[in-house]
């Protein structure tokens, strides 16, 4: 120790001369960082109310609470925070899959109320809305989850442009682990799934790789998992959360893979409908489609006894007869249906209503009676030259290609119309025209706008890859015939289909004219019901809608108690509709024939 | 003159009490000789939050013994019912002062367990994390071993460039003491345009306090009259107590895990820790000052040397039910106190199974303290305690 030990500490002196560091005036805000994690804000039109935010909150401090009435893709929930409870890790901000949570940098509340601290961002104001600062989702490679979907192998144009062999090749393990794996368990989708498939619970079934969980589930809501995995609409993708940042999870493909994974002999065993009770009632159902087939199957597990009368050869409907195999081969169709009748359900092939057998019939021999007959009839277009020999009906065509009838097939071809009818008869002839021709020479065209085509956006793409011209906005105006034989179709611009007030009502410019060649026509702008199984007695006792469907109540009872209608015939058109009323049917037919009360036909 | 002799405070102290055969004192609290002492709980932070019943002799202490308990948490348990993803706001709890090594060895185990690899950018962004942890930490530890002795000055300035060092990590971070950066897979962000420009300012400031701070401190003769001698940490004890970090390279043993097992960046940067042999609270106090300066020229170091630009986070399988194969591991860092590491097993499930921390404060708190304070004056407690960079937090996890 030294004298200089002593002396210098009293060094510090020297800053008595300067300003002091603490702040004059506290009473002034400081606005916290561009980045600051402070109080919460919420854009709850951008907010779909998903519940991922509550999930990932470790403080329960986030509730989802009511905010407006649900509707498709939006759960009507919001988070709720309770900041008695919360961090600030801002991890609901990372998570969320819309990016409408975020934080601002405001940080000093102060209220006598305690019950304050418990607010609903976005909806109860507060002076920090508008704050643009604070923290969001950082920028870059930074997602709590793979927002790109794993991409499923297709067959390229030219392996799959000359044959029916399936397109889409499925799965593998690695990919199907990896696409569930993106799913964060919200639900939003099974409230728009017309079935309300437990999809994030079989979504989670594949990524543990308990396959056998995974149908038990499916089969819960769906008896035609194979058919669905892979021709289903897919209204669930188009609202799933993660679709808001990046692409849909493959719902679809996913479920496919649970399908496709477990082998038929093992169904029953793990579907335990080995030993079905049997109550020795019966349910006639008409037609074997998906709205019927999924009756029969829910039927049969409550201990019915189901007979499917089909018009056709084989049973699926337009399934089979409606679409092609390149996207739905028959085996798939076949696993779903014999799995069905395996459960004890009779088909009677070849039977028609009304010929071979009448309603009237069927009443006295069953107890009741479901039809399911669907949209087979084609539309016509009504215009000159639409009744010539060689002008069709797109679903005449498909069923008669199903069916292995030989038909038609020339070397220039022109298809009316914009739906998934359409692109499936578009690339069926397609394909039948290069194995005839080694080329393909096919026009589709349509009323609407591209953008505003009906038919899904990967119809289009591939009929286009196929080789098929798509050249929508054209109204027909008629078939030119020489020779009694069709050489074209004479069209003129479309400018738009609705007028203001939503109404069909298509504006057309005469001067813009075009004509598509063509020795071979085909429509297909629309299906409707074919009711001639229905006597005229039997019709006066059913009540019809505005649209002239058959009215039917929540459980598609008609007016007639005995006899249910169901699938496209009353909702959709498509193959989940049909199931899910198929489904609520063989529950109202349940009650019905227990004689428990359920609401009358609406 | 001998000015050592004028200030002699360190009059013989007692061998009170005697020790039995095991070499364990006789206290006979009926004898009046004696007093117990509570030192704690008083305040809900720093060392206030666990308490020390002290047997005193007159103002010696004869017998310490340590509770926790006060703070009643739990978080190794509590993580065993989080996901992985949810550890994350947890974990950095257990170290309050410091919360960011919390963060980088839970976030490591995670990743190695989960054979995540972190990108490089992220990886020189958690350096500086860490570094500027360190940074805060001792801007209050190394003027605060002459709180402990009553000299509040030093405190208050190092307290305000703290305060500058936590605006810093509010515009990196998102928040001053919790900062909730470092997180599996990666980091939260980019430095903020100007943030070197910004940093490198209050770096000076730190320079100077460096030189103030020696003066104020290392060569002033009440705190040396106070801090040499007090003490000592013998080098057997070292292994025998599980001595980390500063305690221990104050006692000549080099022990810095940035040296001796270089993670993150660290094997690029060129630094060498300091050591010396007193090992008493001076010299603890000593290491931690060179520790504050190296600190500084990390992070200029760092600044220069790291990417502006690149992905701050790798890609990980969904936080929400990220699940991770069935193993264990020990992943270590260096906090300011020590080497501070994680031990995770995980079963194959979306939480871990078992966590534990191993901090520096567990041992030295404990059972080094209660041997330390043996014969040692009332007065000396606390500053015995702060030479241990006690954290009380860190123990009672
Ligand atoms: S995660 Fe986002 S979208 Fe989902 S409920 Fe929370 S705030 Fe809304
Ligand atoms: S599939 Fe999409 S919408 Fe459905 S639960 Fe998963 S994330 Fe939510």
């Amino acid at each position: 120790m030294s004298i200089k030990d002593l002396l210098t500490p009293f060094t510090a002196w020297k800053r008595i001369t300067k300003d002091p560091v603490t702040i004059r005036d506290p009473f002034n805000d400081r606005p916290g960082a561009e980045r600051y994690r402070g109080f919460h804000k919420n854009d709850v039109n951008k907010c779909i109310g998903c519940g991922t935010c509550e999930d990932i909150c470790e403080n329960e401090a986030i509730d989802m609470v009511p905010f407006k009435d649900p509707i498709s893709g939006d759960s009507g929930l919001r988070p709720r925070l309770d900041y008695g409870r919360c961090c600030w890790c801002a991890l609901c901000v990372d998570v969320c899959t819309t990016n409408s949570l975020t934080l601002s940098n405001e940080y000093t509340w102060v209220t006598v109320d305690p019950e304050d601290f418990r607010y609903t961002p976005g909806v109860d104001k507060k002076a920090w809305d508008d704050n643009e600062k604070g923290w969001k989702k950082p920028e870059g490679n930074y997602e709590f989850y793979n927002i790109n979907r794993v991409e499923m192998h297709h067959l390229h144009p030219e392996d799959r442009d000359k044959s029916f062999v399936e397109m889409v090749k499925g799965y593998s393990r690695e990919q199907a682990i990896a696409e569930a794996d993106r799913c964060v368990e919200c639900g939003i989708c099974t409230a728009t799934c017309p079935a309300h498939m437990g999809i994030p619970e079989y979504i989670k079934a594949v990524r543990h790789e308990d396959m056998e969980e995974g149908l038990r589930i499916l089969y819960e809501t769906n008896p035609l998992p194979e058919i669905c995995g892979r021709i289903c609409t897919h209204k669930c993708e188009t609202v799933c959360s993660i679709g808001h940042k990046g692409d849909p999870l493959s719902i679809r493909w996913l479920k496919r893979y649970i399908a496709d994974n477990v082998s038929s002999d093992k169904y029953k065993e793990i579907l335990n409908t080995i030993d079905l009770s049997n109550n020795h009632k019966k349910v006639a159902i008409i037609g074997s489609g998906p709205a019927g087939l999924s009756a029969a199957h829910y039927l049969a597990l409550m201990g019915y006894q189901c007979t499917i009368f089909e018009q056709y050869e084989k049973a699926g409907g337009m399934m089979r007869y409606g679409i092609p195999e390149y996207r739905l081969p028959y085996d798939s169709i076949d696993k779903d249906i014999d799995y069905i009748l395996s459960l004890g359900v009779d088909i009677k092939y070849n039977a028609r209503i009304g010929i071979d057998i009448t309603l009237e019939q069927l009443n006295k021999d069953y107890d009741a009676v479901f039809a399911g007959t669907g949209l087979h009839l084609g539309r016509s277009t009504g215009i000159p030259g639409s009744d010539n020999e060689h002008v069709y009906y797109a679903t005449d065509l498909l069923r008669q290609i199903t069916a292995g009838e030989e038909i038609e097939v020339t070397d220039q071809i022109v298809v009316i119309g914009g739906g998934n009818v359409a692109m499936d008869i578009t690339r069926s002839l397609a394909r039948m025209q290069n194995q005839k021709f080694g080329k393909v020479n096919i026009i589709t065209t349509a009323l609407e706008r591209e953008k505003n085509l009906p038919a899904d956006l990967e119809e289009v793409v591939e009929s286009r890859e196929e080789g098929a011209v798509i050249n929508p906005g054209w109204a027909p105006q008629s078939i030119e015939i020489e020779n009694g034989r069709p050489v074209g179709l004479h069209v003129i611009k479309c400018n738009s289909l609705f007028d203001d007030s939503g109404r069909f009502n298509p504006q057309c410019d005469i001067t813009k004219k075009e004509f598509f060649r063509g020795s071979m026509i085909v429509q297909s702008i629309g299906q409707g019901m074919d009711l001639s199984y229905v006597s005229e007695d039997f019709k006066k006792d059913l009540e019809f809608g505005p649209r002239g469907r058959v009215q039917t109540n929540a459980h598609f009872q008609t007016s007639v108690k005995w006899f249910f209608m169901g699938g496209d015939i009353i909702e959709g058109p498509d193959v989940i509709h049909g199931i899910a009323n198929g489904h609520k049917a063989a529950i109202g037919i349940d009650n019905y024939i227990q004689g428990i009360d359920f609401a009358p036909a609406k | 003159m001998d000015l050592t002799k004028m200030f002699q405070f360190n009059a013989d102290r007692s061998s009170y009490p005697e020790l039995d055969a095991n070499g364990k004192p006789i206290i006979d609290l009926s004898s009046h000789k004696y007093l117990k002492l509570w030192q704690g709980p008083q305040h809900p932070g720093v060392t206030g939050n666990m308490s020390l019943e002290l047997t005193v002799n007159g103002d010696e202490i004869v017998e310490s013994i340590t509770h926790v308990g006060y703070l009643h948490r739990g978080f190794e348990k509590l993580m065993e019912r989080r996901k992985f993803i949810q550890c994350f706001p947890t974990c950095i709890r257990m170290c309050v002062a410091e919360p960011d090594p919390n963060e980088y060895i839970l976030s490591a185990c995670i990743e190695e367990l989960g054979g995540i690899e972190v990108p490089e950018t992220a990886q020189w962004l958690r350096t500086l994390a860490l570094e500027m942890a360190r940074l805060q930490v001792l801007l209050r530890g190394v003027p605060g071993q002459a709180g402990t002795f009553s000299l509040g000055l030093g405190y208050q300035w190092g307290n305000y460039i703290r305060d500058l060092i936590l605006d810093r990590f509010e515009e990196l971070t998102g928040g001053r003491v919790y900062h909730m950066y470092i997180l599996p897979g990666g980091v939260r962000g980019l430095l903020p345009d100007g943030f070197k420009k910004r940093m490198e300012e209050n770096l000076k400031l730190v320079d100077e306090f460096l030189v103030n701070i020696n003066d104020l401190m290392y060569n002033n003769i009440v705190f040396k009259q106070r801090a040499v001698g007090l003490a000592v940490i013998p080098v057997e004890w070292i292994d025998k107590y599980g001595v980390y970090g500063p305690s221990a390279r104050a006692a000549g043993i080099m022990r810095d895990v940035r040296k001796t097992h270089p993670y993150l960046k660290y094997g690029e940067l060129d630094f060498e820790p300091f050591t010396t042999t007193a090992s008493d609270v001076y010299a603890r106090s000593l290491v931690r000052w060179h520790d504050l300066k190296m600190t500084v020229d990390l992070i200029r170091q760092i600044m220069a040397k790291m990417p502006d630009k690149g992905d701050i986070k790798a890609p990980t399988p969904n936080v929400m039910h990220w699940r991770i194969p069935k193993g264990e591991t020990y992943v270590k860092c260096e906090s300011s106190r020590g080497e501070y590491g994680m031990y995770m097993v995980t079963d194959g499930s979306d939480m871990p199974r078992r966590v534990n921390l191993k901090g520096p404060s567990y041992t030295q708190a404990t059972a080094l303290l209660e041997r330390l304070l043996i014969n040692a004056n009332i007065a000396d407690t606390a500053a015995i305690m702060v030479s241990l960079a006690t954290c009380p937090p860190e123990i009672e996890r």
